[in-house]
């Protein structure tokens, strides 16, 4: 307390001259001010931030979008003269797929993790899973695409599901930590119900307690899926062998949108990097939309439940 | 009988889905390393305190790399502070709910956007405009500081990296800076305006005392963002294995060097010399996680528990990694 100056102890009998600031107030009152314009500006310079970079990517990017770019073939970037064929159609479907097998992976680890937590695990296994999820969580992800890379895709080859599982090891700190919340927030009465009509715990965490959370869990799987779907790093090494076709077997490598993107804009042709523009606009937007749904309806929903 | 199996089998498989986690974190420090040790046998330690890197003569000293990935994190996360705390207290003390509402989410945005988008925006928008505008700017005003020296005529520098890193950094510890000044109690600041204090003064002297060691844990989460970031660096840091004091000039960093040699490399032991550099990696993003951890740590048990012991939620405010 001992920072909060003292009030200038000059107020008369007067009883209106309290109420005007004057001297040390009103320098106090103007600093106070001015550190309000700081933050005020802080904000706005992050809201200005994201608007001139999405604004800057529509500007390059919107103009690519075109059927035969949404549903095209890759380009071949091999220093082509003329205009550049193709479009990011097998990248598309390819990011789907990857996105798919890693939440395949990833759903049921992070749920049954989190249902371990909040379930079963002493305070001391809770302490314990909860750090390592916060590591891997703040795991760089380019050591997730290196530990598969090492695991898999040097022995076994590069391929979808090799991606899918880099992509995985990203998605199941989000699920997981999401879960746990939300599970953590089923009220106790409903779990003491539940008790006192004698149903088993199985039967309490599947017909009770998972359905109660389900909207976040839900929720928290669309957001990391988003995530995934805009990582680069995972897939750098272990899903990059892929061809300019449409390629569905997971025991290969499939394309993506990040990484043709990234391929794209490490070619330089300036064609190449137009296109490069319309993947990243794509991408982006697409990744921007999902959030925002996302959270509209979690907080709907849950305004709706009244939690 | 039956309700006794199904109950142990979804005990044993949701400890199985713990367990995976512990052992994938495990499994990643022992192949990363598996993978070093062919360079580490060669050079051992001094690969992290000499500087030459050079794929094609067949030396491989990393030390450019750690300066790089260092230094380009320092400055993002000094700039991002002063930024990220400042939208946590706007957002958390300063705006009307609904203001902040709308923008609370926007902030977060940022976080959301692809490090390959952010990658392309800086080469094209991010790289010309400091090369132009901020380093000349920076260089005439305080250029008798060694680290503002004379700029090149492209922007591919440490200090662009660091600008991009800022979008990285700046959602992160501003979101988890405002949920950490919510958990401040309304009483203690009402007992402050009641005491004639200014909001600024409140803020001073009442709600950054209290969260100061989480507003720290916030950072070092938002630390461990940025060194692990490779993408959007390997775009704009301009692929040098240089140090130099001057952040105007070009550089690398650990995660960028992965991203941009691992796919093509030239020898055997320039592949474990990278994993080298993963696992250099992997323990700073590890070691600074484990401190943010153990500082949001002893906040909790200090602060929140004594301070509000009712909302449960108050706790998880810091304990979120960066996302």
């Amino acid at each position: 307390m001992s920072a909060i100056p003292q009030l200038s102890a000059g107020s008369g009998p007067d009883p209106a001259y309290a109420l005007v600031a004057s001297g040390n107030l009103r320098r106090r009152q103007a600093k106070s001010r001015a550190f309000e314009v700081v933050t005020l500006a802080a904000a706005g310079i992050a809201v200005l931030m994201l608007l001139i970079l999405v604004y800057y990517a529509a500007s390059r990017g919107l103009s690519q979008l075109s059927f035969s770019f949404l549903f095209g073939t890759l380009p071949l970037l091999n220093g082509s003269v003329g205009p550049l064929p193709g479009g990011i159609g097998p990248a598309l479907a390819g990011t789907v797929e990857l996105s798919l097998i890693g939440t395949i992976v990833a759903l049921p680890v992070g749920v049954l993790t989190a249902i371990y937590v909040s379930e079963f695990s002493g305070p001391r296994g809770r302490r314990v899973v909860e750090t390592y999820l916060n590591l891997m969580a703040g795991l760089p992800t380019i050591i997730a695409g290196v530990f598969i890379a090492l695991l898999i895709a040097n022995n076994l080859g590069q391929s979808a599901i090799a991606g899918g599982l880099a992509l995985a090891i990203v998605e199941v700190p989000l699920i997981a930590r999401a879960s746990l919340e939300s599970i953590s927030r089923v009220p106790g009465t409903l779990r003491e119900a539940a008790d006192a009509l004698g149903v088993a715990r199985w039967r309490t965490v599947l017909g009770v307690i998972l359905p109660t959370a389900s909207n976040s869990i839900v929720t928290a799987t669309i957001l990391a899926v988003a995530r995934a779907a805009g990582e680069t790093a995972p897939l750098l090494f272990t899903c990059t062998l892929f061809s300019q076709n449409y390629a569905f077997n997971p025991l290969h490598s499939v394309a993506s949108v990040p990484l043709e993107l990234f391929s794209l804009m490490e070619s330089g042709d300036p064609q190449a990097v137009d296109k490069a523009w319309g993947a990243a606009f794509l991408l982006m937007v697409t990744i921007l939309i999902v959030n925002i749904l996302a959270r509209v309806w979690l907080r709907r929903s849950e305004r709706k439940r009244g939690l | 009988m039956l309700d006794a199996r199904a109950n142990r089998t979804l005990k044993w498989l949701a400890f199985a889905g713990g367990a995976l986690v512990f052992l994938t974190m495990f499994a990643i420090a022992y192949k990363v390393i598996e993978g070093a040790t062919m360079a580490f046998d060669k050079y051992g330690l001094s690969f992290m305190t000499h500087m030459s890197w050079n794929a094609s003569a067949g030396t491989f000293h990393a030390s450019s790399f750690i300066y790089g990935s260092v230094v380009t994190s320092v400055v993002s996360v000094v700039i991002s502070a002063v930024l990220g705390v400042s939208i946590g207290l706007f957002l958390a003390l300063m705006a009307p709910r609904r203001v902040a509402a709308v923008i609370g989410p926007l902030v977060e945005m940022l976080a959301a956007i692809p490090s390959v988008v952010l990658g392309l925006i800086g080469i094209y928008l991010i790289c010309p405009f400091i090369a132009s505008t901020i380093e000349p700017a920076l260089h005439t005003t305080l250029g008798f500081l060694p680290i503002f020296g004379a700029p090149q005529s492209v922007g591919n520098s440490l200090f662009a990296a660091s600008l991009v890193l800022v979008i990285m950094v700046v959602p992160i510890i501003a979101a988890l800076t405002r949920d950490l000044f919510l958990t401040v109690p309304r009483e203690l600041r009402d007992g402050a305006e009641a005491l004639g204090s200014t909001r600024w003064e409140v803020i001073r002297g009442v709600v950054l005392p209290t969260t100061s060691s989480g507003v720290i844990a916030a950072c070092v989460l938002g630390f461990g963002r940025a060194i692990g970031e490779a993408i959007a660096v390997s775009q704009v840091a301009g692929d040098q294995p240089l140090a130099h004091l001057n952040l105007f000039l070009g550089g690398n960093t650990l995660a960028s060097a992965l991203a941009l040699q691992l796919p093509n490399p030239v020898s055997n032991l320039h592949t474990s010399a990278l994993f080298y550099c993963a696992a250099i990696l992997f323990a700073f993003g590890l070691i600074t996680n484990l401190i943010a951890q153990r500082i949001s740590r002893s906040f909790n048990r200090s602060h929140v528990r004594r301070v509000r012991p009712a909302k449960p939620n108050a706790s998880s405010a810091i304990s979120a990694s960066p996302q």
